[in-house]
């Protein structure tokens, strides 16, 4: 673990470069230990440019509990440097009070009992009315949105991502950037894409056939804020092929690029550029390695690995800006701008508390509009759960077990396999599950239930395989999201080993024996991205019966992976 | 006139399918195909660009470019593929640029050598490593 004082000397920095700049709000806000609107709103206007930061909302146009990750392990050379730290750690990091209201939003301890206390997070209403007076302040503010918008929810879901774009637009971002949205298919996201204000932006969505930039999404965009003439490139998620069906958006390839992204900084700074942002959903080691490989860049808006950080991580003289997900945070990040350079700063990654920040009515009248067609069936109750669930986490969460628990009962399976997906929201110990929480966690376009034999041999080479597109040291080669999610199997992983050495111990947990290579197992799972998908029934079905049956859910702590070697 | 990317990617696969001969190559031994190449010129390393995809999108066909300016000719070799030449491009004194793209398939997670062969005989040299993965479970 590295010390606070070594953090903010490596990473941070900012009263070194940036003279008397600002961050650490947040720990004189815990210190105060109440909370206001016009607190979470304070800020100390700076310089000539402010930008506004969310992403990876998710869909979640309402209020949610989201419980921060409890393991998050970095690898190689991040290991124990921010986001990679979690719990008691993170507090320490950032000086925060274990039980304030910062504890609750920023990481998992205690987090029902502090989720009764604090109450819900997020909601697009509120969201709004934090923006709405960042703009008050500073009329020009530039809204930039990381992408993951139009997807993970029942309504986003029933309306091809339509109830998103409607109120993202009342929001008025300047800009987007995609990952998610793909999974709609490419013709829904250029009819999307076509009737927005704003552009969506992507310097890697390359033609696939010609290996070239696609004309249908812009690489940057220019804007001139404070008489700073700004550049905003795009980055898309560079694996969606790989992590999602590619056959839902053929004609394009993706891809990390750093040089064509370098290419893109010295076009833009060729043309005047006086700040280069680079609105990114690359994920936060990807971001933080390619502000190693591309010189040029004063600020990344990071998305996809659903980091929040309440301070800036500086790489040379990049700034790197982590905002949270699901709309439990916005990020006001003030610069001072001047002979093209960033002379100071100001930032604060602003909780969305939604008993503390007023709704905006009109945005929340807009929500509730695009509610109403399916209110009775996002309400219904399909049961109850004693244990709290969430997802987030590298490996197992109980919204997983529960999955998993689902399609070996009722598809009738010996092992389960439930994608690593970082979305997800969590309900706390006596919440009702309704239809709409259960699309919170499943809502998506390739949801169908698969059931297969696989040896164990296959078993094993799946596992190595996603296990290494997480722990491979080099942020560039891990492509997805956290790990695949196992029920009916235990394992041990030593994570520091290479592909095809980190796991051992894999068991089956019906019968306790070990799992043999040459022998056939039955696997259930979803989420297939082989072309056509699945025949199965969709997973939410599935989940739904099963909870249905249990009527109130009970989880037992899931000890059947064993984690070695972080 | 001035040539598109789109042009010169169809000489370059043009060039592709001259020089993408079956050759009769024991089975791992990309250093005799190497070899059969440099001729034993002196190997340095860089002098060359070889630009692949960190992650394959699809191991079956995976977009390379090379470049190497003032070469005479290129080869780029799979190392870990059962046929491990993937390509060699000849460039001629009139030859506005000594570059080319094609595809190629991957076997699994492998180096792919790129050399270029300079007039004076000398050899250049860089190596990319392209995982090829089973992907799934994104984000």
């Amino acid at each position: 673990m590295i010390s606070r004082r070594d953090f903010l000397q490596a990473s941070v920095a900012a009263s070194a470069i940036y003279g008397a700049s600002g961050v650490g709000n947040w720990a004189r806000l815990a210190a105060q230990q109440v909370l206001t609107q016009d607190q979470l709103l304070d800020f100390k206007k700076t310089g000539n440019v402010t930008l506004i930061h969310i992403t990876d909302i998710h869909a979640q146009l309402k209020p949610v509990y989201f419980r921060e990750p409890e393991v998050n392990l970095g690898m190689g050379d991040v290991s124990g440097l921010p986001p990679h730290v979690t719990g008691q750690d993170f507090l320490d990091l950032f000086g925060l009070t274990p039980g304030s209201p910062e504890a609750y939003a920023l990481t998992y301890k205690d987090f029902s009992a502090l989720a009764k206390g604090y109450g819900k997070m997020g909601g697009l209403d509120r969201c709004a009315t934090v923006i709405n007076s960042i703009r008050a302040d500073r009329p020009d503010a530039l809204l930039l949105d990381g992408g993951d918008t139009w997807q993970g929810s029942m309504t986003a879901q029933m309306t091809a991502g339509q109830d998103m774009v409607n109120v993202m637009n009342a929001l008025k971002p300047d800009a987007m950037t995609f990952h998610w949205e793909f999974t709609l298919g490419s013709e829904r996201v250029r009819e999307i894409v076509d009737g927005l204000a704003f552009p969506g932006l992507g310097q890697n969505i390359f033609d696939k056939e010609w290996e070239e930039p696609t004309e249908d999404f812009k690489p940057y965009e220019f804007y001139e804020r404070g008489g700073v003439k700004i550049a905003v490139i795009g980055q898309a998620f560079p694996y969606m092929p790989i992590a999602n069906p590619g056959w839902m958006f053929p004609e394009y390839s993706f891809g990390i690029r750093d040089s064509h992204m370098q290419e893109m900084v010295n076009e833009v700074r060729g043309m005047g550029a006086e700040l280069v942002v680079l609105l990114s959903h690359n994920g936060f080691d990807v971001d933080r390695k390619m502000a190693t490989r591309v010189s040029g860049i004063d600020v990344i808006l990071t998305g996809h690995t659903h980091d929040a950080l309440p301070e800036p991580v500086m790489v040379g003289k990049t700034m790197l800006i982590a905002s949270g997900s699901n709309g439990k945070f916005v990020t006001r990040l003030d610069l001072d701008v001047r002979d093209g350079m960033i002379m100071g700063f100001n930032h604060k990654l602003i909780p969305i508390f939604s008993d503390v920040i007023e709704p905006d009515a009109d945005v929340a009248k807009l929500i509730d509009e695009q509610r109403a067609p399916f209110e009775d069936q996002l309400s219904e109750v399909l049961g109850t759960t004693d244990s709290e669930l969430y997802r987030r986490g590298n490996f197992n969460g109980t919204w997983d077990d529960l999955i998993c628990n689902a399609l070996i009962s009722e598809r009738d399976a010996d092992i389960a396999l439930s994608p690593g997906f970082r979305w997800g929201p969590s309900l706390l110990p006596g919440d009702d599950i309704t239809r709409e929480d259960l699309f919170n966690c499943t809502g998506m376009s390739y949801p169908n239930a698969y059931r297969s034999e696989m040896t164990g041999e296959t078993l094993k080479l799946i596992l190595e395989d996603v296990a290494d597109n997480l722990f491979n040291p080099d942020p560039y080669l891990q492509q997805g999201g956290d790990m695949v999610r196992v029920g009916g199997m235990g394992y041990h992983i030593d994570v520091s080993k290479k592909q095809g050495e980190r796991l051992t111990n894999m068991t089956l947990l019906k019968t306790g024996e070990a799992i043999e290579p040459g022998k056939t197992y039955i696997v259930a799972g979803w989420a297939s991205v082989a072309e056509g998908g699945a025949d199965g029934p969709p997973i939410w079905d599935v989940v739904e019966n099963h909870i249905k049956r249990q009527g109130t859910i009970q989880l037992e702590p899931n000890e059947s992976v064993v984690v070695t070697g972080a | 006139m001035q040539l598109t990317r789109r042009d010169t990617l169809i000489m370059g696969a043009g060039v592709a399918a001259v020089t993408l001969l079956p050759l009769p190559s024991l089975a791992g031994a990309w250093e005799d195909a190497i070899a059969a190449f440099t001729e034993g010129g002196e190997i340095m390393d860089g002098g060359i660009e070889l630009t692949a995809p960190e992650i394959a999108e699809n191991g079956n066909t995976v977009p390379i470019s090379v470049s190497a300016p003032g070469a005479v000719a290129i080869a780029v070799f799979a190392e870990g593929n059962p046929n491990p030449d993937v390509v060699e491009f000849q460039f001629g004194p009139l030859a506005g640029a000594q570059s080319g793209s094609t595809r190629c398939r991957l076997a699994g997670t492998q180096n792919l050598h790129a050399y270029a062969k300079m007039p004076d005989g000398s050899i250049g040299h860089t190596v990319v490593s392209v995982k090829v993965t089973i992907g799934g479970c994104g984000g």
